[in-house]
Order: structure tokens, then C-alpha cells, then sequence
């Protein structure tokens, strides 16, 4: 043990489980981590919450050993580490759940746990240690999984356990969880929790990576915010509130909740009638699924991701197919066959915002001002003689854009992955949004967008809803729905399993049904 | 491409540099085969260039540039078209057919359907492949593989069988004089300037400027190019945006494979009038190396082509002054391509932590 003279930490313990001194970390000519001391006391757990891109998973990274460090050191209990790949991590007793789980989907639980910690060139004698070891980690902290599942049959909250568990049988004494509830049922998220607290009690040491400052407030201990690269403010979390630490991570005060006024809602525009998708695997992906959509309304669908959202907007934005049911837009049925596409919807005046604004969404590549006409660039204004574009006008009207969306930095030249996740949704809003149409569809539209890019987002949906136009929107963050939505459908399954008004409905109520239960009977 | 270089060391100084360390690399060969690899360059670069072998060097050049931008417009649908051969060799075919089939009054005319019929033919050599793979999934790097077999054995079959001419050699009927293209000498005589006689460099070289003009208007000016590059992207956002895959399979495909078959123009018009066996030589093949150095863009596929074109006719001088097998300018050939297809990272990182560290003492 090394007395250390290191007052870096603003939290006091003696020997601290975790502790970061003046780690810096260069990626080419961005600084993702800047001189960030951090001390996490034993058998804490402490949240580190911080915009996409403020240098949270780098940091976490050099502690896993995924990156190295520029400079700056490690102590891990007191004692100075280093740390060069994930297995000294695991030697020093560190273990890390991905946000993308790490398991092989036809391997049971039980072979992932012991996968790459095998004890010898025969697998049985590992297995049986594995079992028994299972069996009371089950025990102990209510972890328990069949170890014999295949882990593609088992749901994604039970596959997170068995990320823990693999932490655990490797001995960690540290775990770190990186956006854990991205994935989670409110109630399966809830039952995380009660493992981290029994975590806890026997004396681990846990660090959460979340966006979520609910989160953060319910479970931690202490908290720090980091922001560019830079650690900000490290506190307890009982003296701090989450528009205190909304305002340290963005810089400036945050409004949380939405502002709007009562929808004005008008006719019906688009009627779905028993609309139900099977996948090529022959799962059925919606099951009979019927609602209606109306002028000047958000109609928010909430669920967990996987429950047939996704197939829901594609059959809509003409980019899957339907194998039965109707889709009426103005009263007149639209084509969902096979040979519909993306272009027939957009004349009909449907624009889309879809999930995934990285494959589907944006080109990459492709310069703003190329992805400012996207799907829109066979219009007669973008288009010159011959088949040329009119790449003038494409430019002028992408800065136009820029300007009106406060897209950052404003240059059309500059090409889409170099924009942070908020500036590239604002592109994509921009697009969509400028065509002005009757019905927008708009999927996950602040995932992996910063608190301060979420707030004027929010607002233009909210500004495009006044304006008299149908929005349907898919979020799987439930307190996005909440805020944003004058009606909530609950999907599960591939079926809309309620419907409720956000004010007359609370998030326990939404949460059973996203997982199927109906809170009524509660079967 | 790379936002910490400037754009002139990722497009200039690393690909030269690459060469250059793929040239070491050969030389250390050369030397490892008892020879001087400075009297190696010395016999290549004079017999590239000496009078007469330019006109050769231009020959191949022009070839290389057809199939270089042909891979070049398929990868920029990211499609994988290595049936170069098997489209250039097929376009000829369609070459033969014309050109036996009437006497021609003028070679510009001659010139306009030969032009057409190795379009034609090589789109068409290419169209079965590009369907495949856009309605049944079949891979495109297989079926294209495939269809370079299918028409050599065609192209052999025909040479013997029906299109066979006078004798047994296996090649066609001569094809009339009046099909005849004018070669370097005669168009720079035109202007009053020498040329040395009968290379095969003919006019088809200008064909393929032109060619690699309207492919860079094309990719970045068109609308249809915006498509095959946002397809090549990302299929799942272009089929997001309403752009169909089929049609810009087959679209860049048929592209492609006409850009393929306009080397038959070159070949079997321009220099052996007749229809030969084997004629392609391998130039589809060497497409994919000039499409690859040339980052699929047409002035890299221009340079790289010419750069080809010198190897393989310096390599052709080495063989007959110094008795170099051929093979080992195929060596020096691999070399170049491993060097700047795979290998470049070897030059790349080390000049990105400069530059760097450069940017970073300017700023600080």
C-alpha cells in the first residue's frame, strides 16, 4: 500500500476502490479526456454522467485497458496499477458490462460465463466449478438465469445478468456498467438496481455510465460530470438535483421538461387497419395492429426496442413491406405491397425520421449538403439539365437549413460523421421537416443526441404538432414519450397492448405494459 | 477522407511514398536475382519511352484506363466487378461481328460502331452477373469470375469454329481496311508531328480520356452518380431515400461493363483487326490494381494506369535486353499492388502522427 499525498479527489476514504490521477487521452487532434482525476470510495457506487462525445466510455476504456493512456495513473485499492489489456483488468478485479453485450448468442449461460476463464484444456471440470459458483452468486444477489438457456433464447435483461455474472466469476471487485438501462424495461431496469444495492452491500465497488439523471439520482452515491473531455464537478449525489447536473454537463441552465400548449387536435389523417408484418424468418412481427392519427397530435408509441416499432415505421415509410392489413392516408389506401418504396411515400407527403440516422438516416460520407436533398433529390429544384444535380442550389439551400436548425459547425462542405450526434439528428430534422409534410413519422429522435441538442429538437416536433400536422412518434426512452406525446400506445410484441393519455397514466402503469402485463388483471 | 492530413499528403505524398517503398522492396528482388536494380530502371524506363515504345506504353496505358475506370464505377456502387476480362474479351466478339459485316466508308463511322458494339457487348457480358446479384443474391465477385471462364471458353470456341477466317490459325478473318483506326502516327501526323510507326497506340487513347471525363461527371455531378454513391454507402439508407437496388445494380453494372468493352475498341479494332485469342491479357484483371492506386477516382485511375502501362511494357524491354523472365515483372507488378492496396497503413500512420504532432507544435 503507497500513502499517497494525491488530494486530486474531492471525496474522502482511505483507501479508495478506484482512482484516476491526471489521465489524459488524445485521439488524433481530439482531446477525449483531459487531465481527469476521479476517486471512487470502496463499496460505493458512483455514476459518471456527461454528453455523448464528453469522454465517459474513453475514460472507462483506459481503465478496462482498451486504450492506454497518454499519461496520467491508476491505483486500484490503493496501489498503483498498470493496466494494458482487459485481462490486467481482470486481475486487478475489474469487470466491465458492454452496452452491446459480449456473449456468444448459441453458447448456454453457463458456457459464456466460463468462456475464456476455462481452467484447463477440458471444458467439464470448469462447467461444474461454474454451476456450483452460479448457484450461490444466484443466491446472493438475485442474479438468477437458467445456466442452461441458450443465451439468444433468454430476454435482454436476463443476458445483462449474465454479463455481471461473467464479471463476477472472474472475482471482480469492481464492476463497471456502461448505459445499462438502455435496454430495460422500467421494471427490468428496477431489478437491476436491487442487484447493484446487493452488489453493494457486499462490499463491491460499481461505476455507472448513463445519460439518464433519473437514474443517477435513484442509485448512486456519488456522481461526476464530465463535459469535453474535461471532468467538471464530482459530488454526492444526495446534495446535487438533475437540473444541477444537467447544467453541468451541457454549461448552461437546461430546460427539462417540454414546453407545449394543449394539441389542437383536427381530422383523422392516416387510419392503420390490422396491419401485421412476418419477417423472412417467418417470425410475425405485428400482429393486427390498428390505430388512427390525426392533424396537430403526437402520437407516441412507447415500448422496449424490438416490439415491432421498427417494422411499424418501415411499412408506414415505405421501406418494408406489410403481409396484410391497410394503410389509409387521407382516406385513400397507400400501397404496402413489396413494390412501394421510400420515394411514393415522400411524394405523398410522409416524411420520415428514422431510427437509425447512422445506416439509414445520413450518408456518412456524404457532405452536408448532399444529405440536406437526400431522398428529396429528384425534385425539380434540385435538379439541373441532363440528369445533373443542381449542386448550387443544393448548397444554398443546405445552408439555409444550417442556419435555421443551428446546425454546428455551419458549413455544407463539411461531411455528416464529422457533426456530433445532435447536429447530425438536427440535419436530418431539417430535411424532413422543411418538406412540410402531413404526416411525420420520427424514430428515436434524440438517441445518442446531447441534453442540449435534445431541448431544441423537442421543440421543433412540438413547433411542427402547432403548425397542424400528424407526428407518430417511437422512442424507447419512456420519458421522452411522456413529455412529448398527446396519446400513448404501449407496444409489446408486435401488438399495441394500451392505449393511454400521458395524463391519466404514470410510468409504473406504462412500464407493466411494456412488458406485457395488463395492469388491470396484472397477468 | 482523412480529417488530420492535409489533402495533398493523403492524395500526393502517401501514395508516392508507398511507391517508392514498393520500388525498394522490388529493387531488394531484382538484387536477390543477381541483377542491377539501377540498370533495371534504366532498360524499363527506356523502353517505355523511348520513341517507339511509348506507343506501346500508350497501348496498354489505354487498356488500363478502360478497365480501371470500369472497376472504379461498379466500387463506387460498392460492387465488386472483376469481369473485366471476360467483358473486354466478349466486347471484342461484338467488335469482330460489325466490323466483318460491311465496308466501312469512312473509320470514323468504323469507329463510332465499334465503339458501340464493344459497349454493347461487355454491358451485356455484364447485365447476367448484375441481375444475379440484384434479384437472387448470387455474389458478384463469383458470378463475374465465372462469366470471365464462360467467355474465354466462347471467345475459343468461336476463334476455331464459326468465326474462324482463312487458315488454322485460331483467330477471325482480317477485318476490311476501312475499319482500320488511325494510330499515333497518322493522327500526329495530322498536325504535322512525328510519331514512330507502327506501335499500337491509336486513337482509342482519346476515347478513354473522354471515357474518364464522363465517368468523373457521372459520379460526382449527376444525380444517378449521387445515387450509386449513397448505395455504395449504405444500402439501408439508400433504399431509405426510394433508390432502388436493382436499378442501380444494374445500372452501375451495365456501366461498367460497357467502360470494360470499350477496351476492345483499343485491342481488337485499334491494333490486331481481327478477332485473337487471350486479347484481353489480363488487363481486366490489372483494372482492379488501377481502380484500387487510383482510390476509384479518374485522374488516380488515369495516373495509375499509366504507371501500369510502363511496367508492363518496360517489364516486356527487361525480358528481351537483360532476359528477366516476364514473371518477375509480375513480382514487381504484385509488389506495387500490395503496397498500395493493403499495405498502406505502413506509410499512412506513421505520417498521420507526424503531421500531428506538427499540427499540435503549431498550435501550442
Amino acid at each position: 500500500m503507497s500513502s499517497t499525498t494525491n488530494n486530486a479527489g474531492r471525496l474522502d476514504a482511505a483507501a479508495p476502490a478506484i482512482e484516476l490521477i491526471g489521465i489524459s487521452k488524445a485521439f488524433g487532434s481530439v482531446q477525449a479526456n483531459k487531465d481527469i482525476s476521479m476517486v471512487v470510495a470502496k463499496g460505493a457506487i458512483h455514476g459518471i454522467v456527461g454528453e455523448n462525445g464528453a469522454g465517459k466510455s474513453t475514460l472507462m476504456s483506459i481503465l478496462y485497458g482498451f486504450y492506454k493512456a497518454d499519461s496520467g495513473s491508476v491505483k486500484i485499492d490503493g496501489v498503483l496499477t498498470q493496466i494494458n489489456d482487459s485481462h490486467d483488468a481482470i486481475a486487478a478485479g475489474i469487470g466491465m458490462v458492454h452496452q452491446h453485450f459480449m456473449l456468444v448468442d448459441n453458447f448456454t449461460v453457463l458456457e459464456n460465463v466460463v468462456l475464456g476463464a476455462e481452467d484447463g484444456a477440458l471444458l467439464g471440470p470448469s462447467l461444474r466449478k461454474a454451476r456450483k459458483e452460479l448457484k450461490r452468486l444466484a443466491d446472493e444477489y438475485e442474479l438468477d438465469v437458467d445456466p442452461d438457456a441458450l443465451v439468444e433464447d433468454i430476454s435482454v435483461g436476463f443476458q445483462q445478468r449474465v454479463e455481471i455474472l461473467k464479471a463476477l466469476y472472474r472475482q471482480a471487485e469492481i464492476l463497471i456498467l456502461d448505459e445499462p438501462t438502455g435496454v430495460l424495461t422500467p421494471d427490468e431496469a428496477d431489478h437491476l438496481f436491487r442487484i447493484l444495492r446487493n452488489l453493494k452491500a457486499q462490499g463491491k465497488t460499481i461505476v455507472i455510465i448513463t445519460h439518464k439523471l433519473r437514474e443517477i439520482m435513484d442509485v448512486t452515491d456519488s456522481v461526476s460530470v464530465m463535459r469535453r473531455g474535461e471532468m467538471t464537478k464530482t459530488i454526492a449525489t444526495s446534495t446535487t438535483s438533475p437540473e444541477d447536473l444537467a447544467e453541468a454537463m451541457v454549461g448552461r441552465r437546461v430546460l427539462l421538461e417540454v414546453n407545449k400548449k394543449p394539441a389542437e387536435v383536427g381530422e383523422t389523417v392516416m387510419q392503420i387497419k390490422g396491419l401485421s408484418v412476418t419477417d423472412v424468418h417467418g417470425v410475425q412481427r405485428l400482429k393486427n395492429v390498428s390505430f388512427e392519427l390525426k392533424r396537430g397530435e403526437i402520437l407516441g408509441i412507447a415500448g422496449v426496442a424490438g416490439n415491432g416499432q421498427s417494422e411499424l415505421l418501415e411499412v408506414i415509410s415505405g421501406i418494408g413491406a406489410a403481409t396484410s392489413g391497410e394503410v389509409l392516408l387521407h382516406g385513400e389506401a397507400i400501397d404496402i405491397s413489396p413494390k412501394a418504396n421510400a420515394g411514393m411515400r415522400r411524394q405523398r407527403g410522409i416524411g420520415h425520421v428514422p431510427e437509425d440516422r447512422h445506416q439509414r438516416g445520413l450518408v456518412m460520407p456524404f457532405m452536408t449538403w448532399e444529405n440536406t436533398a437526400f431522398g428529396y433529390h429528384n425534385e425539380p429544384e434540385y435538379c439541373g439539365k441532363f440528369g445533373l444535380a443542381n449542386q448550387k442550389f443544393m448548397k444554398q439551400d443546405a445552408r439555409e437549413k444550417m442556419e435555421r436548425f443551428d446546425i454546428r459547425p455551419p458549413i455544407p462542405q463539411l461531411v455528416a460523421s464529422h457533426f456530433s450526434g445532435g447536429n447530425q439528428q438536427k440535419i436530418v430534422l431539417a430535411r424532413e421537416i422543411e418538406r412540410n409534410p402531413d404526416v411525420l413519422l420520427i424514430g428515436q429522435p434524440t438517441r445518442g443526441v446531447d441534453i442540449g441538442a435534445i431541448e431544441f429538437i423537442h421543440q421543433q416536433i412540438v413547433n411542427l404538432r402547432d403548425s397542424g400536422k400528424a407526428i407518430l412518434l417511437v422512442s424507447v426512452e419512456l420519458d421522452e414519450i411522456q413529455a412529448l406525446s398527446d396519446r400513448i400506445l404501449v407496444m409489446f410484441d408486435g401488438v399495441i397492448q394500451g392505449e393511454r393519455l400521458p395524463e391519466d397514466t404514470n410510468e409504473g402503469e406504462l412500464g407493466l405494459l411494456m412488458a406485457g402485463v395488463d395492469p388491470e388483471t396484472k397477468s | 477522407m482523412n480529417k488530420n492530413l492535409p489533402k495533398w499528403v493523403d492524395l500526393g505524398l502517401i501514395p508516392v511514398l508507398t511507391l517508392l517503398l514498393a520500388f525498394a522492396v522490388s529493387g531488394l528482388v531484382v538484387l536477390s536475382i543477381g541483377q542491377d536494380p539501377i540498370e533495371v530502371v534504366k532498360v524499363m524506363l527506356n523502353g517505355a519511352f523511348n520513341p517507339y515504345g511509348i506507343g506501346h506504353t500508350l497501348y496498354f496505358t489505354t487498356n488500363f484506363i478502360f478497365t480501371g475506370l470500369a472497376v472504379a464505377v461498379a466500387f463506387h456502387a460498392k460492387l465488386f466487378n472483376i469481369g473485366g476480362e471476360g467483358q473486354a474479351g466478349i466486347a471484342g466478339v461484338g467488335v469482330a461481328l460489325v466490323m466483318l459485316s460491311y465496308d466501312w466508308p469512312h473509320w470514323s463511322i468504323a469507329l463510332l460502331v465499334g465503339t458501340i458494339a464493344a459497349m454493347a457487348f461487355g454491358a451485356a457480358w455484364a447485365a447476367i452477373p448484375a441481375y444475379l446479384q440484384a434479384k437472387r443474391g448470387s455474389h458478384i465477385v463469383i458470378t463475374t469470375i465465372m462469366f470471365n471462364l464462360i467467355g474465354s471458353a466462347l471467345i475459343g470456341y468461336l476463334v476455331v469454329g464459326p468465326m474462324q477466317g482463312e487458315g488454322s490459325q485460331p483467330q477471325s478473318e482480317r477485318f476490311p481496311s476501312s475499319a482500320s483506326l488511325p494510330d499515333f502516327h497518322e493522327i500526329f501526323g495530322w498536325f504535322g508531328l512525328e510519331f514512330a510507326k507502327h506501335a499500337p497506340a491509336n486513337i482509342s487513347f482519346f476515347i478513354a480520356l473522354i471515357a474518364a471525363v464522363l465517368v468523373w461527371i457521372l459520379i460526382w455531378k449527376t444525380r444517378l452518380g449521387y445515387e450509386m454513391r449513397a448505395f455504395g454507402h449504405s444500402e439501408k439508407a439508400a433504399v431509405y431515400a426510394g433508390i432502388s437496388p436493382l436499378k442501380i445494380t444494374m445500372i452501375a453494372m451495365l456501366v461498367s461493363g460497357a467502360l470494360s468493352g470499350l477496351m476492345a475498341v483499343n485491342t481488337v479494332q485499334g491494333d490486331a483487326e481481327r478477332l485473337l485469342l487471350g486479347s484481353v491479357e489480363g488487363a481486366g484483371f490489372i483494372g482492379i490494381a488501377v481502380a484500387l492506386m487510383g482510390r476509384s477516382h479518374p485522374v488516380g485511375v488515369l495516373l495509375a494506369a499509366f504507371l501500369f502501362g510502363i511496367l508492363t511494357q518496360g517489364g516486356a524491354e527487361l525480358q528481351f535486353e537483360l532476359g528477366i523472365p516476364a514473371q518477375m515483372i509480375t513480382v514487381i507488378q504484385a509488389l506495387i499492388i500490395m503496397f498500395t492496396g493493403s499495405l498502406e497503413n505502413l506509410v499512412r500512420i506513421p505520417m498521420e502522427r507526424l503531421f500531428i504532432r506538427a499540427g499540435k507544435g503549431a498550435t501550442s
